[in-house]
Protein backbone atom coordinates (compact mmCIF):
# COMPACT_ATOMS: atom_id res chain seq x y z
CA UNK A 1 0.00 0.00 0.00
CA UNK A 2 1.12 3.39 -1.09
CA UNK A 3 -0.43 7.02 -0.36
CA UNK A 4 -1.26 8.96 -2.90
CA UNK A 5 0.31 13.01 -2.79
CA UNK A 6 -3.54 14.09 -2.48
CA UNK A 7 -3.78 11.77 0.78
CA UNK A 8 -0.72 13.65 1.61
CA UNK A 9 -2.62 16.96 1.34
CA UNK A 10 -5.84 15.76 2.73
CA UNK A 11 -4.56 14.56 6.00
CA UNK A 12 -1.95 17.87 6.19
CA UNK A 13 -5.62 19.95 6.04
CA UNK A 14 -7.32 17.76 8.87
CA UNK A 15 -4.39 18.65 11.01
CA UNK A 16 -4.28 22.20 9.93
CA UNK A 17 -1.01 21.87 8.70
CA UNK A 18 0.27 24.27 6.15
CA UNK A 19 2.55 22.81 3.74
CA UNK A 20 4.40 23.41 0.34
CA UNK A 21 4.51 21.33 -2.53
CA UNK A 22 8.02 20.26 -1.99
CA UNK A 23 7.20 19.40 1.47
CA UNK A 24 4.51 17.15 0.59
CA UNK A 25 6.81 15.40 -1.61
CA UNK A 26 9.34 14.74 0.66
CA UNK A 27 6.53 13.92 3.32
CA UNK A 28 5.03 11.55 0.97
CA UNK A 29 8.36 9.39 0.47
CA UNK A 30 8.97 9.85 4.36
CA UNK A 31 5.09 8.09 4.86
CA UNK A 32 5.99 5.33 2.45
CA UNK A 33 8.91 4.32 4.31
CA UNK A 34 6.68 4.28 7.23
CA UNK A 35 3.92 2.28 5.14
CA UNK A 36 6.53 -0.31 4.17
CA UNK A 37 7.85 -1.28 7.77
CA UNK A 38 4.18 -1.75 8.65
CA UNK A 39 3.84 -3.91 5.47
CA UNK A 40 6.34 -5.64 6.97
CA UNK A 41 4.71 -6.10 10.62
CA UNK A 42 1.63 -7.06 8.92
CA UNK A 43 3.31 -10.64 7.72
CA UNK A 44 3.10 -11.00 11.48
CA UNK A 45 0.39 -13.83 12.52
CA UNK A 46 -1.92 -12.15 15.05
CA UNK A 47 -4.66 -14.28 14.87
CA UNK A 48 -5.81 -14.54 18.36
CA UNK A 49 -4.22 -12.11 19.91
CA UNK A 50 -6.52 -9.42 21.27
CA UNK A 51 -5.44 -6.07 20.17
CA UNK A 52 -3.29 -3.21 22.92
CA UNK A 53 -5.58 -0.39 23.12
CA UNK A 54 -2.08 1.03 25.40
CA UNK A 55 1.29 0.37 25.53
CA UNK A 56 1.53 -0.42 29.54
CA UNK A 57 -0.46 -3.59 30.36
CA UNK A 58 -2.00 -1.61 33.09
CA UNK A 59 -5.32 -0.30 34.24
CA UNK A 60 -6.81 3.54 34.26
CA UNK A 61 -6.15 4.69 37.53
CA UNK A 62 -9.81 6.80 38.95
CA UNK A 63 -10.18 9.94 40.75
CA UNK A 64 -12.81 10.46 43.15
CA UNK A 65 -15.59 12.60 42.20
CA UNK A 66 -14.41 15.64 44.26
CA UNK A 67 -13.81 19.23 43.37
CA UNK A 68 -10.16 20.32 44.15
CA UNK A 69 -9.92 23.45 42.27
CA UNK A 70 -12.20 25.68 40.89
CA UNK A 71 -13.84 29.14 41.10
CA UNK A 72 -11.04 30.77 41.21
CA UNK A 73 -10.36 34.12 39.24
CA UNK A 74 -6.94 34.64 39.90
CA UNK A 75 -5.75 31.17 38.44
CA UNK A 76 -8.27 32.71 35.17
CA UNK A 77 -6.47 35.90 35.47
CA UNK A 78 -2.93 33.94 35.25
CA UNK A 79 -3.86 31.60 31.97
CA UNK A 80 -5.58 34.88 30.26
CA UNK A 81 -2.53 36.52 30.50
CA UNK A 82 -0.79 34.76 27.99
CA UNK A 83 -4.09 34.94 25.98
CA UNK A 84 -4.39 37.20 22.83
CA UNK A 85 -7.42 38.57 23.44
CA UNK A 86 -10.32 38.41 26.27
CA UNK A 87 -13.15 40.00 27.13
CA UNK A 88 -15.34 39.92 30.15
CA UNK A 89 -13.58 36.90 31.29
CA UNK A 90 -13.71 34.84 27.71
CA UNK A 91 -11.13 34.18 25.42
CA UNK A 92 -11.95 36.03 22.25
CA UNK A 93 -11.41 33.94 18.91
CA UNK A 94 -12.07 34.98 15.29
CA UNK A 95 -15.70 35.02 14.70
CA UNK A 96 -16.98 31.41 14.65
CA UNK A 97 -20.31 31.02 12.68
CA UNK A 98 -22.19 27.89 12.04
CA UNK B 1 -48.67 7.88 -4.14
CA UNK B 2 -46.57 5.60 -1.98
CA UNK B 3 -46.82 5.02 1.03
CA UNK B 4 -43.51 5.91 3.20
CA UNK B 5 -42.08 4.42 6.38
CA UNK B 6 -40.44 6.94 8.76
CA UNK B 7 -36.79 5.50 10.35
CA UNK B 8 -35.42 7.19 13.37
CA UNK B 9 -32.56 6.61 15.76
CA UNK B 10 -31.44 8.99 18.27
CA UNK B 11 -28.40 9.98 20.17
CA UNK B 12 -28.89 11.42 23.08
CA UNK B 13 -26.01 13.52 25.40
CA UNK B 14 -26.87 13.57 28.87
CA UNK B 15 -24.60 15.55 31.36
CA UNK B 16 -23.52 13.00 34.66
CA UNK B 17 -24.54 14.89 37.68
CA UNK B 18 -20.97 14.74 39.55
CA UNK B 19 -19.20 17.02 41.50
CA UNK B 20 -16.28 17.17 39.32
CA UNK B 21 -15.27 16.65 35.55
CA UNK B 22 -14.67 14.12 33.87
CA UNK B 23 -10.98 14.20 33.53
CA UNK B 24 -10.08 17.11 36.00
CA UNK B 25 -10.86 18.46 39.65
CA UNK B 26 -12.61 21.73 37.97
CA UNK B 27 -16.12 21.80 39.68
CA UNK B 28 -18.78 21.37 36.85
CA UNK B 29 -21.81 23.41 38.27
CA UNK B 30 -23.98 25.68 35.88
CA UNK B 31 -23.78 29.40 35.99
CA UNK B 32 -20.92 30.61 37.47
CA UNK B 33 -18.32 33.35 35.91
CA UNK B 34 -17.11 32.44 32.42
CA UNK B 35 -13.46 30.47 32.66
CA UNK B 36 -13.61 30.14 36.55
CA UNK B 37 -14.13 26.26 36.66
CA UNK B 38 -11.33 25.68 33.41
CA UNK B 39 -8.25 24.55 35.01
CA UNK B 40 -4.74 23.57 33.69
CA UNK B 41 -6.26 20.31 32.36
CA UNK B 42 -9.56 21.44 31.01
CA UNK B 43 -7.67 24.23 28.75
CA UNK B 44 -5.71 22.01 27.81
CA UNK B 45 -2.07 23.10 28.99
CA UNK B 46 0.54 21.19 27.84
CA UNK B 47 1.79 18.93 29.83
CA UNK B 48 -1.36 18.01 31.66
CA UNK B 49 -2.86 14.80 31.78
CA UNK B 50 -6.30 13.16 32.20
CA UNK B 51 -7.58 11.12 35.59
CA UNK B 52 -11.02 9.71 34.92
CA UNK B 53 -13.16 10.39 37.87
CA UNK B 54 -14.86 7.38 39.20
CA UNK B 55 -18.50 9.44 39.44
CA UNK B 56 -18.87 9.68 36.11
CA UNK B 57 -18.13 5.87 35.59
CA UNK B 58 -20.59 5.27 38.43
CA UNK B 59 -23.11 6.99 36.31
CA UNK B 60 -22.33 5.02 33.38
CA UNK B 61 -23.06 1.64 35.63
CA UNK B 62 -26.16 2.94 37.02
CA UNK B 63 -27.36 3.20 33.23
CA UNK B 64 -26.65 0.30 31.60
CA UNK B 65 -27.83 -1.94 34.98
CA UNK B 66 -31.31 0.35 34.53
CA UNK B 67 -31.83 -0.62 30.80
CA UNK B 68 -30.26 -4.35 31.25
CA UNK B 69 -27.17 -3.81 29.07
CA UNK B 70 -23.86 -5.66 28.86
CA UNK B 71 -21.26 -3.43 30.87
CA UNK B 72 -18.07 -3.82 29.31
CA UNK B 73 -14.96 -5.22 32.02
CA UNK B 74 -13.05 -3.21 29.44
CA UNK B 75 -13.43 -0.38 27.77
CA UNK B 76 -10.92 1.85 25.84
CA UNK B 77 -10.66 6.05 25.34
CA UNK B 78 -10.19 7.79 21.98
CA UNK B 79 -9.39 10.64 20.33
CA UNK B 80 -11.93 12.45 18.43
CA UNK B 81 -9.79 14.56 16.32
CA UNK B 82 -11.28 17.80 14.87
CA UNK B 83 -10.99 21.86 15.25
CA UNK B 84 -13.10 24.07 17.00
CA UNK B 85 -13.00 27.09 19.44
CA UNK B 86 -14.07 25.83 22.33
CA UNK B 87 -12.21 23.01 21.93
CA UNK B 88 -9.01 23.33 23.69
CA UNK B 89 -6.98 20.03 23.00
CA UNK B 90 -7.95 20.11 19.09
CA UNK B 91 -9.66 16.59 20.11
CA UNK B 92 -12.45 15.43 22.22
CA UNK B 93 -11.95 12.75 24.56
CA UNK B 94 -14.84 10.03 23.76
CA UNK B 95 -14.60 5.64 23.46
CA UNK B 96 -15.35 4.31 19.78
CA UNK B 97 -14.77 0.65 19.21
CA UNK B 98 -15.13 -0.36 23.10
CA UNK B 99 -17.73 1.78 24.95
CA UNK B 100 -18.45 1.10 28.27
CA UNK B 101 -22.21 0.38 27.90
CA UNK B 102 -23.09 -2.06 25.16
CA UNK B 103 -26.62 -2.67 23.87
CA UNK B 104 -29.49 -2.69 26.35
CA UNK B 105 -33.57 -1.44 26.09
CA UNK B 106 -35.56 1.06 26.82
CA UNK B 107 -39.82 0.69 27.42
CA UNK B 108 -41.51 3.38 25.38
CA UNK B 109 -45.18 4.20 25.86
CA UNK B 110 -47.90 5.51 23.52
CA UNK B 111 -51.22 6.33 25.05
CA UNK B 112 -52.04 2.42 25.90
CA UNK B 113 -49.50 0.72 23.87
CA UNK B 114 -46.45 -0.07 25.12
CA UNK B 115 -43.48 -1.00 23.13
CA UNK B 116 -39.31 -1.73 23.76
CA UNK B 117 -36.38 0.38 22.00
CA UNK B 118 -33.36 -1.23 21.63
CA UNK B 119 -30.56 0.81 22.48
CA UNK B 120 -26.63 -0.01 20.48
CA UNK B 121 -24.61 1.67 23.31
CA UNK B 122 -23.77 4.12 25.86
CA UNK B 123 -20.30 6.12 26.16
CA UNK B 124 -18.32 8.34 28.24
CA UNK B 125 -16.73 11.42 26.92
CA UNK B 126 -16.42 14.87 27.61
CA UNK B 127 -17.97 17.98 26.76
CA UNK B 128 -16.86 21.04 24.53
CA UNK B 129 -16.64 24.61 26.23
CA UNK B 130 -19.78 26.77 24.97
CA UNK B 131 -19.05 29.91 21.96
CA UNK B 132 -20.89 33.09 22.64
CA UNK B 133 -21.31 35.10 19.79
CA UNK B 134 -22.88 37.98 21.76
CA UNK B 135 -23.31 39.02 25.95
CA UNK B 136 -24.73 41.54 27.46
CA UNK B 137 -22.37 44.51 28.33
CA UNK B 138 -19.76 43.06 26.76
CA UNK B 139 -18.30 43.58 23.18
CA UNK B 140 -16.07 41.53 21.80
CA UNK B 141 -15.49 43.50 18.60
CA UNK B 142 -17.04 41.04 15.68
CA UNK B 143 -15.69 38.04 17.49
CA UNK B 144 -16.44 35.18 19.73
CA UNK B 145 -15.89 34.34 23.33
CA UNK B 146 -15.08 31.49 24.40
CA UNK B 147 -16.00 29.96 28.02
CA UNK B 148 -14.21 26.94 28.52
CA UNK B 149 -15.89 26.53 32.09
CA UNK B 150 -17.96 23.60 30.31
CA UNK B 151 -15.17 21.81 28.95
CA UNK B 152 -14.58 18.75 30.35
CA UNK B 153 -18.23 17.98 31.97
CA UNK B 154 -18.94 14.35 32.10
CA UNK B 155 -21.37 13.39 29.58
CA UNK B 156 -23.04 9.97 28.44
CA UNK B 157 -23.94 9.55 24.88
CA UNK B 158 -26.90 7.16 24.55
CA UNK B 159 -27.20 5.76 21.33
CA UNK B 160 -30.54 3.79 19.87
CA UNK B 161 -30.78 1.68 17.12
CA UNK B 162 -32.71 2.90 14.34
CA UNK B 163 -36.11 1.58 16.00
CA UNK B 164 -38.59 4.16 16.23
CA UNK B 165 -41.34 5.02 13.34
CA UNK B 166 -42.69 8.37 14.12
CA UNK B 167 -41.99 11.40 15.89
CA UNK B 168 -44.60 10.50 18.50
CA UNK B 169 -42.61 7.15 19.31
CA UNK B 170 -38.75 9.99 19.27
CA UNK B 171 -40.67 11.94 21.73
CA UNK B 172 -41.78 8.91 23.48
CA UNK B 173 -38.76 7.65 23.78
CA UNK B 174 -36.76 10.81 24.41
CA UNK B 175 -39.14 11.29 27.58
CA UNK B 176 -39.10 7.88 29.05
CA UNK B 177 -35.26 8.35 28.62
CA UNK B 178 -35.06 11.98 30.46
CA UNK B 179 -37.69 10.17 33.01
CA UNK B 180 -35.00 7.20 33.77
CA UNK B 181 -31.67 9.26 33.84
CA UNK B 182 -33.26 11.31 36.60
CA UNK B 183 -35.29 8.87 38.19
CA UNK B 184 -31.84 6.90 38.90
CA UNK B 185 -30.43 10.38 39.60
CA UNK B 186 -27.04 10.64 37.02
CA UNK B 187 -28.33 13.50 35.12
CA UNK B 188 -30.79 16.21 36.34
CA UNK B 189 -32.08 16.33 32.63
CA UNK B 190 -32.50 20.18 32.78
CA UNK B 191 -33.00 20.80 29.44
CA UNK B 192 -32.50 24.35 29.04
CA UNK B 193 -29.19 24.21 30.48
CA UNK B 194 -28.19 21.73 27.60
CA UNK B 195 -28.04 18.76 30.39
CA UNK B 196 -30.10 16.65 28.04
CA UNK B 197 -29.56 17.32 24.45
CA UNK B 198 -31.54 15.30 21.59
CA UNK B 199 -30.21 14.32 17.88
CA UNK B 200 -32.42 12.55 15.77
CA UNK B 201 -31.45 10.70 12.70
CA UNK B 202 -34.17 10.91 10.84
CA UNK B 203 -34.49 8.63 6.84
CA UNK B 204 -37.59 7.70 5.17
CA UNK B 205 -38.11 4.87 2.80
CA UNK B 206 -41.12 3.59 0.54
CA UNK B 207 -43.43 0.68 2.85
CA UNK B 208 -41.52 -3.01 2.39
CA UNK B 209 -38.15 -1.77 1.41
CA UNK B 210 -35.60 -3.92 3.29
CA UNK B 211 -32.80 -1.06 2.74
CA UNK B 212 -32.62 2.28 5.35
CA UNK B 213 -32.82 5.67 3.19
CA UNK B 214 -30.30 8.34 3.62
CA UNK B 215 -30.41 9.65 6.73
CA UNK B 216 -30.32 13.33 7.63
CA UNK B 217 -29.25 14.34 11.63
CA UNK B 218 -31.24 17.06 13.24
CA UNK B 219 -28.68 18.62 16.32
CA UNK B 220 -29.18 20.07 19.12
CA UNK B 221 -33.37 19.26 19.96
CA UNK B 222 -33.12 20.82 23.30
CA UNK B 223 -36.96 20.38 24.03
CA UNK B 224 -39.64 17.60 23.54
CA UNK B 225 -41.70 19.81 21.35
CA UNK B 226 -38.88 21.28 18.99
CA UNK B 227 -38.22 17.64 18.72
CA UNK B 228 -41.76 16.67 17.48
CA UNK B 229 -41.89 19.66 15.27
CA UNK B 230 -37.87 19.34 13.89
CA UNK B 231 -39.01 15.54 12.44
CA UNK B 232 -42.48 16.57 11.60
CA UNK B 233 -40.85 18.65 9.39
CA UNK B 234 -38.03 16.89 8.13
CA UNK B 235 -40.36 13.74 7.14
CA UNK B 236 -42.82 16.46 4.94
CA UNK B 237 -39.30 17.36 3.39
CA UNK B 238 -37.43 14.15 2.42
CA UNK B 239 -40.48 12.47 1.43
CA UNK B 240 -41.72 15.52 -0.89
CA UNK B 241 -38.34 15.73 -1.82
CA UNK B 242 -38.32 12.31 -2.78
CA UNK B 243 -41.68 12.31 -4.90
CA UNK B 244 -40.32 15.54 -6.93
CA UNK B 245 -38.00 12.94 -8.04
CA UNK B 246 -35.04 14.41 -6.10
CA UNK B 247 -32.69 12.34 -3.59
CA UNK B 248 -31.58 12.89 0.20
CA UNK B 249 -28.21 13.89 0.79
CA UNK B 250 -26.83 13.20 4.03
CA UNK B 251 -26.51 15.79 6.22
CA UNK B 252 -26.42 17.43 9.57
CA UNK B 253 -29.28 19.74 9.58
CA UNK B 254 -30.27 22.54 12.41
CA UNK B 255 -34.07 22.74 13.50
CA UNK B 256 -35.04 26.83 13.57
CA UNK B 257 -38.05 27.23 15.80
CA UNK B 258 -39.08 30.65 14.52
CA UNK B 259 -40.00 29.10 10.88
CA UNK B 260 -40.40 25.79 12.34
CA UNK B 261 -38.04 24.50 9.30
CA UNK B 262 -34.70 22.69 8.97
CA UNK B 263 -31.78 23.31 7.28
CA UNK B 264 -28.90 22.25 6.22
CA UNK B 265 -25.41 23.32 8.45
CA UNK B 266 -22.82 24.47 6.04
CA UNK B 267 -21.32 21.59 4.39
CA UNK B 268 -18.15 20.44 5.82
CA UNK B 269 -16.98 17.43 3.62
CA UNK B 270 -14.42 16.33 5.96
CA UNK B 271 -16.13 16.38 9.02
CA UNK B 272 -16.77 13.26 9.72
CA UNK B 273 -13.55 11.89 9.25
CA UNK B 274 -12.97 12.22 13.33
CA UNK B 275 -9.35 9.72 13.09
CA UNK B 276 -9.98 8.39 16.32
CA UNK B 277 -7.41 6.27 17.90
CA UNK B 278 -6.74 5.37 21.41
CA UNK B 279 -5.75 7.76 23.42
CA UNK B 280 -2.74 7.39 25.24
CA UNK B 281 -3.15 9.55 28.08
CA UNK B 282 -5.65 7.23 29.31
CA UNK B 283 -5.25 3.42 30.44
CA UNK B 284 -8.12 0.62 29.81
CA UNK B 285 -11.22 1.21 31.91
CA UNK B 286 -11.50 -2.27 33.81
CA UNK B 287 -14.81 -2.85 35.67
CA UNK B 288 -15.07 -5.86 37.63
CA UNK B 289 -18.06 -7.91 38.85
CA UNK B 290 -18.17 -6.49 42.06
CA UNK B 291 -18.40 -2.55 41.50
CA UNK B 292 -20.76 -3.57 39.39
CA UNK B 293 -22.61 -5.30 42.57
CA UNK B 294 -21.73 -2.83 44.93
CA UNK B 295 -23.30 0.04 41.99
CA UNK B 296 -26.57 -1.75 41.62
CA UNK B 297 -27.38 -2.65 45.55
CA UNK B 298 -27.08 1.29 45.69
CA UNK B 299 -29.81 1.82 42.85
CA UNK B 300 -33.54 2.98 43.81
CA UNK B 301 -36.18 0.81 42.67
CA UNK B 302 -36.15 1.25 38.66
CA UNK B 303 -39.30 2.68 37.75
CA UNK B 304 -41.27 -0.23 35.48
CA UNK B 305 -40.64 -2.07 38.75
CA UNK B 306 -42.16 0.83 40.98
CA UNK B 307 -45.14 0.83 39.17
CA UNK B 308 -45.59 -2.35 39.23
CA UNK B 309 -45.38 -2.52 42.88
CA UNK B 310 -47.53 0.50 43.22
CA UNK B 311 -50.38 -1.47 40.74
CA UNK B 312 -50.16 -4.37 43.15
CA UNK B 313 -50.08 -3.27 46.76
CA UNK B 314 -52.00 -0.26 46.42
CA UNK B 315 -54.94 -1.44 43.90
CA UNK B 316 -54.49 1.03 41.60
CA UNK B 317 -55.18 1.12 38.05
CA UNK B 318 -52.16 0.84 35.41
CA UNK B 319 -52.76 4.15 34.41
CA UNK B 320 -52.79 5.87 37.85
CA UNK B 321 -49.66 3.66 38.73
CA UNK B 322 -47.62 4.96 35.79
CA UNK B 323 -48.35 8.62 36.58
CA UNK B 324 -47.38 8.23 39.79
CA UNK B 325 -44.35 7.10 38.83
CA UNK B 326 -43.23 9.45 36.23
CA UNK B 327 -40.53 10.53 38.88
CA UNK B 328 -38.88 9.28 42.10
CA UNK B 329 -39.69 11.87 43.76
CA UNK B 330 -43.21 11.86 42.59
CA UNK B 331 -43.51 7.88 43.63
CA UNK B 332 -41.53 8.65 46.89
CA UNK B 333 -44.24 11.31 48.08
CA UNK B 334 -47.34 9.22 47.15
CA UNK B 335 -45.64 6.32 49.17
CA UNK B 336 -44.91 8.85 51.63
CA UNK B 337 -48.51 10.29 51.79
CA UNK B 338 -50.59 7.05 51.77
CA UNK B 339 -47.87 5.69 55.01
CA UNK B 340 -49.58 9.01 56.83
CA UNK B 341 -53.11 8.09 55.65
CA UNK B 342 -53.05 4.53 55.87
CA UNK B 343 -53.42 1.88 53.19
CA UNK B 344 -57.09 2.07 52.76
CA UNK B 345 -56.40 5.70 51.98
CA UNK B 346 -54.37 4.51 48.90
CA UNK B 347 -56.87 5.50 46.52
CA UNK B 348 -58.04 8.49 47.43
CA UNK B 349 -53.78 9.59 47.96
CA UNK B 350 -53.70 8.93 44.33
CA UNK B 351 -56.47 10.99 43.37
CA UNK B 352 -55.49 13.73 45.37
CA UNK B 353 -51.68 13.52 44.36
CA UNK B 354 -52.32 13.03 40.09
CA UNK B 355 -55.47 15.89 40.62
CA UNK B 356 -55.54 18.73 43.48
CA UNK B 357 -51.96 18.79 44.16
CA UNK B 358 -50.27 18.29 40.52
CA UNK B 359 -52.53 21.03 39.25
CA UNK B 360 -51.55 23.67 41.91
CA UNK B 361 -47.90 22.73 41.19
CA UNK B 362 -48.64 22.97 37.63
CA UNK B 363 -50.46 26.46 38.08
CA UNK B 364 -47.46 28.03 40.30
CA UNK B 365 -44.68 25.73 38.04
CA UNK B 366 -43.34 24.18 41.02
CA UNK B 367 -41.63 20.33 41.42
CA UNK B 368 -42.80 18.38 43.65
CA UNK B 369 -39.79 18.95 45.96
CA UNK B 370 -41.04 22.28 46.56
CA UNK B 371 -44.58 21.43 47.32
CA UNK B 372 -45.83 23.71 50.50
CA UNK B 373 -47.68 20.91 51.36
CA UNK B 374 -45.71 17.48 52.76
CA UNK B 375 -46.26 14.28 51.75
CA UNK B 376 -47.53 13.79 55.85
CA UNK B 377 -49.77 16.62 55.77
CA UNK B 378 -51.47 15.32 53.02
CA UNK B 379 -51.66 11.57 54.05
CA UNK B 380 -53.01 13.15 57.42
CA UNK B 381 -55.66 15.10 55.97
CA UNK B 382 -57.06 12.32 53.80
CA UNK B 383 -57.34 10.02 56.85
CA UNK B 384 -59.42 12.67 58.20
CA UNK B 385 -61.86 12.20 55.62
CA UNK B 386 -61.59 8.47 55.48
CA UNK B 387 -62.73 8.67 59.59
CA UNK B 388 -65.69 11.40 58.62
CA UNK B 389 -64.08 14.24 60.38
CA UNK B 390 -64.42 16.10 57.03
CA UNK B 391 -66.18 15.68 53.43
CA UNK B 392 -64.49 16.14 50.39
CA UNK B 393 -65.48 19.22 49.65
CA UNK B 394 -64.31 20.93 53.37
CA UNK B 395 -60.95 18.90 52.69
CA UNK B 396 -60.35 20.76 49.53
CA UNK B 397 -60.13 24.38 52.10
CA UNK B 398 -58.04 22.42 54.58
CA UNK B 399 -55.63 21.37 51.74
CA UNK B 400 -55.46 25.72 50.52
CA UNK B 401 -54.89 26.02 53.83
CA UNK B 402 -52.11 23.44 54.02
CA UNK B 403 -51.09 25.17 50.90
CA UNK B 404 -51.05 28.76 52.71
CA UNK B 405 -49.05 27.30 55.28
CA UNK B 406 -51.94 28.60 57.79
CA UNK B 407 -50.80 25.32 60.02
CA UNK B 408 -49.11 22.31 60.18
CA UNK B 409 -51.17 19.52 59.97
CA UNK B 410 -54.77 18.39 58.57
CA UNK B 411 -55.80 18.35 62.40
CA UNK B 412 -54.48 21.97 63.40
CA UNK B 413 -56.64 23.45 60.68
CA UNK B 414 -59.50 21.38 61.39
CA UNK B 415 -59.78 22.62 64.80
CA UNK B 416 -58.49 26.41 64.36
CA UNK B 417 -61.01 27.07 61.41
CA UNK B 418 -63.90 25.02 63.14
CA UNK B 419 -63.84 22.32 60.12
CA UNK B 420 -65.40 19.59 61.53
CA UNK B 421 -68.28 17.73 59.82
CA UNK B 422 -71.26 17.77 61.85
CA UNK B 423 -72.36 14.14 62.60
CA UNK B 424 -74.49 15.18 65.30
CA UNK B 425 -77.52 13.89 63.75
CA UNK B 426 -79.90 16.22 66.15
CA UNK B 427 -77.77 19.27 65.50
CA UNK B 428 -78.44 18.62 62.05
CA UNK B 429 -82.12 18.20 62.26
CA UNK B 430 -82.80 21.34 64.22
CA UNK B 431 -80.63 23.27 61.52
CA UNK B 432 -82.65 21.64 58.63
CA UNK B 433 -85.75 22.16 60.47
CA UNK B 434 -84.61 25.82 60.25
CA UNK B 435 -84.21 25.35 56.51
CA UNK B 436 -87.42 24.63 56.16
CA UNK B 437 -89.23 26.61 58.00
CA UNK B 438 -87.49 30.12 56.05
CA UNK B 439 -87.38 28.68 52.77
CA UNK B 440 -91.82 27.91 52.87
CA UNK B 441 -91.93 28.08 49.23
CA UNK B 442 -89.33 25.81 47.91
CA UNK B 443 -90.74 23.41 50.17
CA UNK B 444 -93.70 24.21 48.64
CA UNK B 445 -92.89 23.62 45.03
CA UNK B 446 -91.48 20.41 45.99
CA UNK B 447 -94.49 18.95 47.09
CA UNK B 448 -96.42 20.24 43.62
CA UNK B 449 -93.53 17.73 42.58
CA UNK B 450 -90.51 19.67 41.12
CA UNK B 451 -87.54 17.71 42.41
CA UNK B 452 -85.40 20.90 41.33
CA UNK B 453 -86.71 22.36 44.92
CA UNK B 454 -85.59 19.32 46.56
CA UNK B 455 -81.77 20.24 45.30
CA UNK B 456 -82.25 23.86 46.15
CA UNK B 457 -83.26 22.80 49.70
CA UNK B 458 -79.98 20.97 49.76
CA UNK B 459 -78.25 23.80 48.41
CA UNK B 460 -79.53 26.05 51.90
CA UNK B 461 -78.96 23.65 54.03
CA UNK B 462 -74.89 22.92 53.14
CA UNK B 463 -75.02 26.83 53.10
CA UNK B 464 -76.55 26.97 56.83
CA UNK B 465 -73.78 24.31 57.87
CA UNK B 466 -71.31 25.99 55.96
CA UNK B 467 -70.34 23.35 54.15
CA UNK B 468 -69.35 21.36 57.21
CA UNK B 469 -72.31 18.38 57.02
CA UNK B 470 -72.31 15.21 55.23
CA UNK B 471 -74.21 15.69 52.02
CA UNK B 472 -75.70 11.85 52.20
CA UNK B 473 -76.93 12.90 55.45
CA UNK B 474 -78.16 16.15 54.62
CA UNK B 475 -79.77 14.30 51.87
CA UNK B 476 -81.47 11.47 53.70
CA UNK B 477 -83.01 14.04 56.26
CA UNK B 478 -84.22 16.05 54.03
CA UNK B 479 -86.23 13.47 52.44
CA UNK B 480 -87.35 12.18 56.12
CA UNK B 481 -88.59 15.69 57.02
CA UNK B 482 -90.51 16.29 53.54
CA UNK B 483 -91.52 12.80 53.61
Amino acid sequence: MSLTIDQVHRVAHLARIEISDSEADRTLGQLNEIFALIEEMQAVDTQGVEPMAHAQDVAQRLRADRVTESGQTDQRTAFQSVAPETEAGLYLVPRVIE
Amino acid sequence: MKAWEVVIGIETHAQLSTQAKIFSGSATAFGAAPNVQANAVDIALPGVLPVLNKGAVECAIKFGLAVGAKIAPRSVFARKNYFYPDLPKGYQISQYELPVVLGGQLAISLGETERTVNLTRAHLEEDAGKSLHECPGANFHGRTGIDLNRAGTPLLEIVTEPDMRSSAEAVAYARALHALVRWIGICDGNMQEGSFRCDANVSVRPVGQAEFGTRREIKNLNSFRFMQQAIDYEVQWQIATLEDGGSIEQATVLFDPQSGETRAMRSKEDAHDYRYFPDPDLLPLLIDRQWVDETAARMPELPAARRDRLAAEYGLSAYDARLLTASLELATYYEAAVAAAGKSGAKACANWVMVDLTARLNKEDREIGQSPVSAEQLGGMIARIADGTISTNIARKVFDALWNREGDSADEIITSHGLQQITDSSELEALIEEVLATNATMVAEFRTGKEKAFNALVGQAMKATRGKANPQQVNALLRKKLG
